[in-house]
C-alpha cells in the first residue's frame, strides 16, 4: 500500500463506520453498535500506523506525499481538488486523533450499553473522528473548512445527544453558533488569503506567500488574524470561549473525545500547519500567543472554584490549549505539539475516570457532594491520580516533560515573550491547584452516601428519579428537574470502571501513556522522537532563537518541579488537612470568588451586548415586520393579484357546450377567412 | 368533372352538422350533428383522394369512421348514463363544471 492510498482508507474506515450504523438501525444490539465503531477507529488507526512507516520511509528532506481523487472545482485558474496532504504534522495528527478515539469509543461501548440511544451515539461518534480527520488531512482550505465545519457540526449533535434536556439542546445551539462565528472568520481569512495569491493548494500557499506578500503586510495580517478568530472559536479562547463548559451537557465520553482528540486541538493544528503564513504576519502570531497566555491563566482561575466536577476538567482543558495555542503561536511547535499529545492522553483519562466518578455518584457531578471514592473506586483513582500527576506537570510525568519544552521554546524566543513565559507558570501553579482540588475533594475524607453504596454493594448507586444536574442548585437534586431516564443519563444501569471491562481495558492504556509518554522527548536533547519526527514540517521556520539557553532549560524545569511540589504541598494543606482553608480564603476574597465563579462575566456579557439584542430584533421582526410587509405586502399582496385575475378568467367556463362549440367554431371560421383574404 | 361539387356538399352538410351542434339541445341529436360533420369531412377527403389518383384519402376516410365509431360509442354511453341516473337530457342543463 502506497502513501497515496493509506490516508484514504483513514478516512473511510470511521466513514463505513458511520453509514453501517447509521444504516443498520435498531436491528443492531448496543454490543454490536459499539464494536462497529470501535473496530472502525481501530483500522484507522492501523492505517494510520501504516502511513506513518510509509512517511518515515521516505529521505527527510522530502516527507511530504500529496494525493487527490479528483479535482471539485478547475475553472479559470481556480483548482481545489479533493485531495490530502501527508506530511509529518498530518500524520502525527490522525495518529494521535485515531489511537485516543479508539480508546474513548471502546470507553463507550462500556458506558454507554443501557443508553436507548447507542445507535445515534455511535453513528455520531465515527462521524466526529472522520471529520476531524478530514480537517487535518485537507490538502487545501477548502477542504479543511468543510471537515472543520462538519466537527462543528458533529460537536452540535452530540453535546445535545440527551435532546430531551433543555439545557442539553441549549448547549449545543450556543457550541454551534460560537463555531460558526468561527467558521465565518476562516472563510474570509481564506477569501483574503485567494485574492491576493490565488491559490488554496498549501504547497503553494507555503511557496508563495513570501513573494506575494512583504513580511507583515497589512492584508496578509487581517488574513491571519480573521484565521485565528476560527481557530480561537474551535479551541475555545477568549473571547470565544463560553461553549466549552456548556459542552459538558453531552455525555462524558464525547466530553473526552471533544477535549482529547477531535475538536479543541483543530485550532492549534491549524496555526502549526499554516506556520509559515503565520511567521510571515509576526503581528497576528502575537495575537495568537497573547490571547494564548490570557485564555490560560483565566481558564485556570475560573477552574479553580467552579464545584461541577466535568467542568472543572473542562476549564483545565481550555487552559492547556491555552498553552498549545501560545506555544504554537510563538513557534514552539516541539512543545505545542507534544503537550497537545501528552494532553491528549491525560485529558482523555481524566474524562473516563469522571465519567466513572459520575456513574458512580448516580448522575450528581457536583464536587460538594463527593467524597471519600478512594476505598469505593481504587482503580478510578489510580487512573485519576495518573491523569491529575501528568495534567499538574509533576516531575517525572508527561505533562511535566511536554509543558516545560513548550514554556522553554516560548522563552527561547527572549524579548517580550518573557511575559508568556512567567504567564505559563503562573498558570502551572493554577493547575496544580484545580487538578488537586477535584482529587482532594472526590477522592479523600468521609466517604459520601454514594460512595458507601459502592463499598457496601458493589453497584453504583441509584437515585429514586433522575435529575438534570445542570438545572437548580447543582448541589441538591430536590431543586432539579426530574428527567426522563430512557433519553437522559446513560440507561437504567450506571456503568462504572471497575465494573466494566470496556472502561478499564480503555482508561489502563491511557494511564500508562499519561505517566510514561513524556519520555520521548526528554530535555537537553536526551530523546527527541518528536523534534526529529516534526523537523520535515517545520525546517522552514523563519524563527530565530536566543544563542545559548541551555541555562534556560535548566532554570525551566527547576521552577516547574517547585511550582509542582510547593502547590500540591499547599493544596493538600488546604484541602485535606486544614478543611475549611478554602472557605475562609472564598470569605476574605468575597469579590475574587464572584469573578471566578461567574466565569469573569464573559456569558454575562454576551447575554447583554449580544444575545439579547438580537432577540429583540427577531422579536420585532416577527411582530412588527413580519406581520406588515411579509404577510400584508408580500404574501398578502401576490394571493390577491392572483384572487383577482383569475376571477376575471373564470367567467369564461360556463359550462354551456353550445357556447364552447360556437366559440370552437367561430374562432376557426375567422382564422380560415383571414388566410382565405391573405391567400387572395 | 371536378371536384368542385363533392367540395359544395362536403362543405353544406358539414355546415348543416356545425348549425345542429350549436343549436340543438338534445345530446343525441348533437351526436348525430357530430356525424354528419365527419362524414363532411370523409365526402371531402374521398373527393380529394379521387381527384390526385391515390388512395390516401380512402384511407384517411375509414381511420375517420373507426374514429366515429368510437365516439360515437362513448357518446351513447354517456347519454345512457345520464338516462340512469334520472338527469335531463339538454346539455345546458348539464353545466356544473362551470367556472
Amino acid at each position: 500500500m502506497s502513501l497515496s492510498l493509506t490516508p484514504w482508507l483513514v478516512l473511510a474506515c470511521p466513514l463505513t463506520g458511520m453509514l453501517t450504523i447509521a444504516l443498520l438501525g435498531k436491528k443492531l444490539s448496543p454490543r454490536a453498535a459499539g464494536t462497529i465503531g470501535t473496530l472502525a477507529i481501530a483500522v484507522a488507526f492501523v492505517f494510520a500506523v501504516l502511513t506513518l512507516i510509509k512517511l518515515q520511509a521516505l529521505p527527510s528532506n522530502a516527507r511530504v506525499e500529496t494525493t487527490s481523487l479528483w479535482d471539485l472545482v478547475n475553472v479559470d485558474g481556480v483548482k481545489i481538488q479533493l485531495g490530502l496532504y501527508i506530511d509529518p504534522l498530518s500524520t502525527f495528527m490522525i495518529l494521535v486523533v485515531t489511537g485516543v478515539s479508539t480508546l474513548i469509543h471502546l470507553y463507550s461501548a462500556g458506558y454507554m450499553q443501557t443508553d436507548e440511544g447507542y445507535v445515534r451515539y455511535f453513528s455520531y461518534l465515527n462521524f466526529f473522528v472522520f471529520s476531524m480527520l478530514l480537517l487535518v488531512l485537507a490538502g487545501n482550505l477548502v477542504l479543511l473548512i468543510i471537515g472543520w465545519a462538519f466537527v462543528g457540526a458533529a460537536s452540535y449533535m452530540l453535546v445535545s445527544y440527551w435532546y430531551r434536556r433543555d439545557t442539553a439542546t441549549a448547549a449545543g445551539i450556543k457550541a454551534f453558533v460560537i463555531n460558526v462565528v468561527g467558521d465565518i472568520g476562516l472563510v474570509l481569512g481564506t477569501l483574503f488569503l485567494f485574492k491576493t495569491m490565488g491559490v488554496l493548494d498549501y504547497g503553494q500557499l507555503f511557496s508563495g506567500a513570501h513573494t506575494a506578500f512583504e513580511k507583515d503586510a497589512p492584508e496578509l495580517v487581517i488574513a491571519m488574524l480573521l484565521i485565528l478568530v476560527g481557530a480561537f472559536a474551535k479551541s475555545a479562547q477568549i473571547p470565544f470561549q463560553t461553549w466549552l463548559p456548556d459542552a459538558m451537557e453531552g455525555p462524558t465520553p464525547v466530553s473526552s473525545l471533544i477535549h482529547a482528540a477531535t475538536m479543541v486541538t483543530a485550532g492549534v493544528y491549524l496555526i502549526g500547519r499554516l506556520h509559515v503564513l503565520f511567521e510571515w504576519a509576526p503581528t497576528a502570531a502575537a495575537v495568537g500567543a497573547i490571547v494564548g497566555a490570557l485564555t490560560l491563566l483565566i481558564a485556570g482561575s475560573i477552574g479553580l472554584v467552579m464545584t461541577d466536577l466535568k467542568r472543572v476538567i473542562a476549564y483545565s482543558t481550555m487552559s492547556q490549549i491555552g498553552y498549545m495555542i501560545m506555544g504554537v503561536s510563538a513557534a514552539a511547535y516541539v512543545g505545542g505539539f507534544f503537550h497537545m499529545m501528552t494532553h491528549a492522553f491525560f485529558k482523555a483519562l481524566l474524562f473516563m475516570a469522571a465519567g466513572s466518578i459520575i456513574s458512580a455518584m448516580g448522575g450528581n457531578q457536583s464536587l460538594n457532594n463527593m467524597s471519600g471514592f478512594r476505598k469505593a473506586l481504587p482503580f478510578t483513582f489510580a487512573c485519576f491520580l495518573a491523569g491529575g500527576f501528568a495534567l499538574s506537570a509533576f516531575p517525572l510525568f508527561s505533562g511535566f516533560f511536554s509543558k516545560d519544552t513548550l514554556l522553554f521554546e516560548v522563552g527561547a524566543r527572549g524579548g517580550w515573550y518573557w511575559a508568556l513565559y512567567v504567564a505559563g507558570y503562573i498558570g502551572a501553579a493554577f493547575t496544580v491547584f484545580y487538578t488537586w482540588r477535584m482529587i482532594f475533594r472526590a477522592f479523600w475524607g468521609q466517604p459520601c452516601e454514594q460512595a458507601q453504596v459502592v463499598i457496601d454493594t458493589g453497584h453504583a448507586y441509584h437515585p429514586a428519579e433522575h435529575t438534570n444536574p445542570h438545572t437548580g442548585n447543582e448541589d441538591d437534586p430536590s431543586t432539579q428537574e426530574v428527567e426522563d431516564s430512557e433519553v437522559g443519563f446513560p440507561g437504567k444501569e450506571h456503568k462504572y470502571a471497575e465494573t466494566t471491562w470496556q472502561m478499564r481495558y480503555a482508561m489502563i492504556p491511557l494511564a500508562i501513556l499519561a505517566v510514561v509518554a513524556g519520555l520521548i522527548q526528554l530535555p537537553f536533547g536526551i530523546t527527541n522522537v518528536i523534534s526529529d519526527f516534526l523537523q520535515p514540517t517545520f525546517a522552514d521556520t523563519i524563527v530565530t532563537y536566543m544563542p545559548d539557553n541551555s541555562g534556560l532549560e535548566a532554570f525551566g524545569l527547576l521552577i516547574s518541579s517547585v511550582i509542582a511540589i510547593v502547590s500540591l504541598a499547599c493544596a493538600y494543606w488546604i484541602w485535606v488537612r486544614k478543611p475549611g482553608t478554602s472557605a475562609a480564603i472564598q470569605a476574605r476574597l468575597p469579590w475574587l470568588h464572584k469573578l471566578f465563579i461567574n466565569k469573569w462575566y464573559f456569558d454575562d456579557f454576551y447575554s447583554i451586548f449580544v444575545v439579547r439584542p438580537v432577540v429583540w430584533i427577531g422579536q420585532w421582526a416577527q411582530d412588527s415586520f413580519e406581520r406588515v410587509v411579509i404577510n400584508g405586502l408580500f404574501i398578502g399582496g401576490t394571493s390577491g393579484l392572483v384572487k383577482a385575475s383569475s376571477a376575471a378568467v373564470r367567467a369564461i367556463q360556463t359550462g354551456l357546450i353550445r357556447t364552447y362549440a360556437a366559440l370552437v367554431i367561430g374562432g376557426l371560421s375567422i382564422v380560415l377567412l383571414y388566410f382565405l383574404v391573405r391567400g387572395l | 368533372m371536378t371536384v368542385n361539387w363533392y367540395l359544395i356538399v362536403s362543405a353544406m352538410i358539414f355546415t348543416i352538422g356545425a348549425a345542429g351542434v350549436m343549436i340543438r339541445r338534445n345530446p343525441l341529436v348533437i351526436l348525430l350533428c357530430l356525424e354528419l360533420m365527419l362524414n363532411a369531412g370523409n365526402l371531402a377527403l374521398i373527393g380529394f383522394s379521387r381527384m390526385w389518383g391515390t388512395g390516401a384519402g380512402e384511407i384517411f376516410a375509414i381511420v375517420v369512421m373507426v374514429i366515429a365509431a368510437c365516439e360515437v360509442a362513448i357518446g351513447l354511453g354517456i347519454i345512457v348514463a345520464l338516462y340512469r341516473r334520472r338527469l335531463p337530457v339538454d346539455v345546458d342543463e348539464l353545466r356544473e363544471l362551470h367556472g
